[in-house]
């Protein structure tokens, strides 16, 4: 026998096993999402109905929620739309800005302390938030800027996201030195280097920070729940937040229908940044 | 070359390397300014108050170790570290498993890889959202999703997060639903490792299980290292699904009382920061003592190539 064939045979797999798979996956893909088309269902159904409908057919199409829920907190929840928007955008601009010029000197510059500071780089990662939040809490506080976006947008412009600078460091470390090199025997200097020659060829690593970016900052509830206590600033999670503390069980349907509205921007990156997303995380995680 | 021609090129060498030091600074000081005054300044900060008591209206008053040793005669708070260690023992081993075994089921040309990869990764991108914690309360709730399934089988049980023994089941459960990211990652992993390993392996009569513990996990271990080292710092600072899921309480009967949880509680609600403080560093060393653990366990069982 050749190797040849043993190779066909040992790749070839009988269709029973195939069969098998696709059944786990099946089974296994519907029970993870199960319960986000649960969700989804039931925004539309009557807030009684939640708590006796376990199935996922719709009988009647209830906008009701809908409405409910846009109203019952102390803003409409456009103008928290709005302010998770806001924040987003400055997040996104300030870590593409900020991490990218970092990961720029980190991955093609010489200079001293170079180790050091890569390394306690990659140590801010460690680095829990509650470490720093307190006195970064007094200061901002001191500044009277709780209750602004600064104290959150910030950091962002400071390139505080290491785990951002270290996906485009690996990133960056993947373009060949050559194409800088004749860029520099063409008089080019390093920010002409930077902007014409590594920042369109990094293009997917800013996706993707753009991307994550975009979901950390819009899930965020752990800063925005200390900085912003006022209902004129306040972002999505602190809002869907407050449906808690009003609601007894009356309150799941409109509950429900905000949830809704604010998981949708997720999923429709998640639908078309999809290729951004895998091809970042496999570069951070193998290299 | 002559000495001299050669001294001139190497000062100017020079001064083109202090120019291109200077080029290199001004890239970097962005993430220098937020490196010394958005993490230094502030944890030598934390760390001071940590000796402190302080409220944010009093100025803040030496009071040496006392916030340390109140921590470790605090029932509630070694409670809290009970409770958040129960979670990350638990659900970050499980949540790696789910998804390497996921991962290795997807792997290698399967038909609708990459729809299957998208419905198993879709949940860890909404699972750190308050929305998802908002479904999962009404989940595990007393008339909740699960319970409405059990009653057509006849059987009635508790509310799920309103009982102590199983509260923090749920919140486990939640994360190890968001197991997609590492198995994104493992999938690259996977893809990296040689076919001809595994045929050559089976010619040699190796069966799948010893292929898997011979070739599959040596292999993988330094992805499996990078994946664990990254979900246990991740886990130990859990906050929003607890809360959330408690109504903000860490309830009932504490049994969701994270570490982080108390944290907040101590320094914001009850503005004792100095306290806080305090447990904040004491989050720091558990932390840099599992990382560092870590490592030193991954001379034993991590296997680089080269």
């Amino acid at each position: 026998m050749t190797t040849d064939t043993m190779t066909r045979s040992a790749r070839a797999r009988s269709p029973l096993s195939s069969i098998l798979r696709h059944a786990v996956m099946i089974v296994g893909g519907l029970l993870m999402v199960y319960p986000l088309l649960w969700l989804l269902v039931s925004s539309f159904r009557p807030p009684d109905e939640i708590f006796k409908n376990p199935g996922l057919i719709l009988t009647s199409f209830d906008f009701s929620n809908y409405t409910e829920g846009w109203n019952a907190l102390a803003r409409p929840f456009g103008s928290y739309l709005v302010n998770s928007t806001i924040l987003v955008l400055g997040s996104i601009i300030g870590n593409l800005v900020s991490c990218s010029l970092a990961a720029y000197a980190f991955a093609r510059l010489e200079f001293r302390g170079k180790r050091w500071m890569f390394a306690a780089m990659l140590l801010t990662i460690m680095i829990p938030i509650h470490v720093i939040i307190v006195p970064q809490y007094i200061f901002f506080s001191q500044l009277h800027l709780v209750n602004t976006y600064v104290p959150l947008l910030l950091p962002k412009f400071l390139a505080t996201d290491a785990f951002f600078v270290f996906l485009m460091v690996q990133f960056i470390r993947g373009i060949p030195r050559e194409l800088d090199e004749a860029a520099r025997i063409d008089g080019a200097g390093h920010w002409r280097i930077f902007f014409q020659v590594i920042l369109p060829l990094m293009v997917p690593a800013l996706a993707a920070t753009a991307i994550f970016t975009f979901i950390g900052s819009w899930n965020d509830f752990f800063s925005a729940l200390i900085y912003l206590t006022d209902a004129d600033v306040q972002t999505v999670p602190v809002a869907l937040r407050s449906f808690i503390d009003t609601s007894g069980s009356s309150s799941f349907g409109p509950m429900f229908a905000m949830s809704i509205v604010s998981l949708l921007p997720v999923f429709l990156v998640f639908l078309f940044g999809q290729r951004y997303l895998v091809s970042g995380i496999a570069t951070t995680g193998l290299k | 070359m002559s000495a001299i021609s050669e001294l001139r090129n190497s000062s100017q060498r020079q001064g083109t390397a202090r120019k291109r030091e200077k080029v290199a600074y001004l890239f970097l000081l962005p993430w220098i300014i937020g490196f010394v005054f958005l993490a230094i300044v502030p944890m030598a900060t934390s760390l001071y108050l940590s000796f402190t008591d302080y409220n944010l209206i009093r100025p803040a008053e030496w009071i040496g170790l006392e916030n340390f040793q109140r921590m470790l005669g605090d029932a509630r708070l070694l409670n809290s570290l009970r409770v958040t260690f129960t979670y990350v023992i638990v659900s970050v081993p499980l949540q790696l498993i789910f998804a390497l075994a996921i991962a290795m089921l997807l792997d290698r040309g399967m038909r609708g890889l990459s729809f299957y990869r998208s419905i198993f990764y879709l949940p860890s991108l909404l699972g750190s959202s308050v929305a998802i914690a908002i479904l999962w309360r009404q989940i595990f709730g007393t008339s909740g999703l699960v319970n409405q399934f059990l009653a057509l089988f006849g059987i009635e049980a508790p509310g799920w997060v309103s009982n102590p023994d199983t509260a923090l089941g749920t919140i486990i459960l939640l994360h190890i639903w968001t197991f997609g990211a590492p198995m994104l990652i493992f999938l690259a992993g996977l893809r990296q490792i040689p076919v001809m390993y595994y045929e050559a392996a089976q010619m040699d009569g190796a069966n799948p299980f010893q292929r898997f513990f011979r070739i599959t996990l040596p292999l993988l271990s330094p992805i499996i290292f990078f994946n664990l080292v990254l979900q246990l710092i991740g886990s130990f600072q859990s906050f929003t699904q607890a809360y959330i899921v408690s109504g903000g309480t860490g309830g009932p009967a504490d049994s969701t009382m994270f570490y982080t949880m108390y944290l907040y509680q101590k320094g914001f609600a009850e503005l004792d920061m100095g306290y806080a403080s305090a447990m904040a560093w004491g989050l720091v060393i558990i932390i840099g003592a599992f990382t560092a653990l870590n490592f030193i366990a991954s001379r034993w069982w991590v296997f680089y190539d080269d």
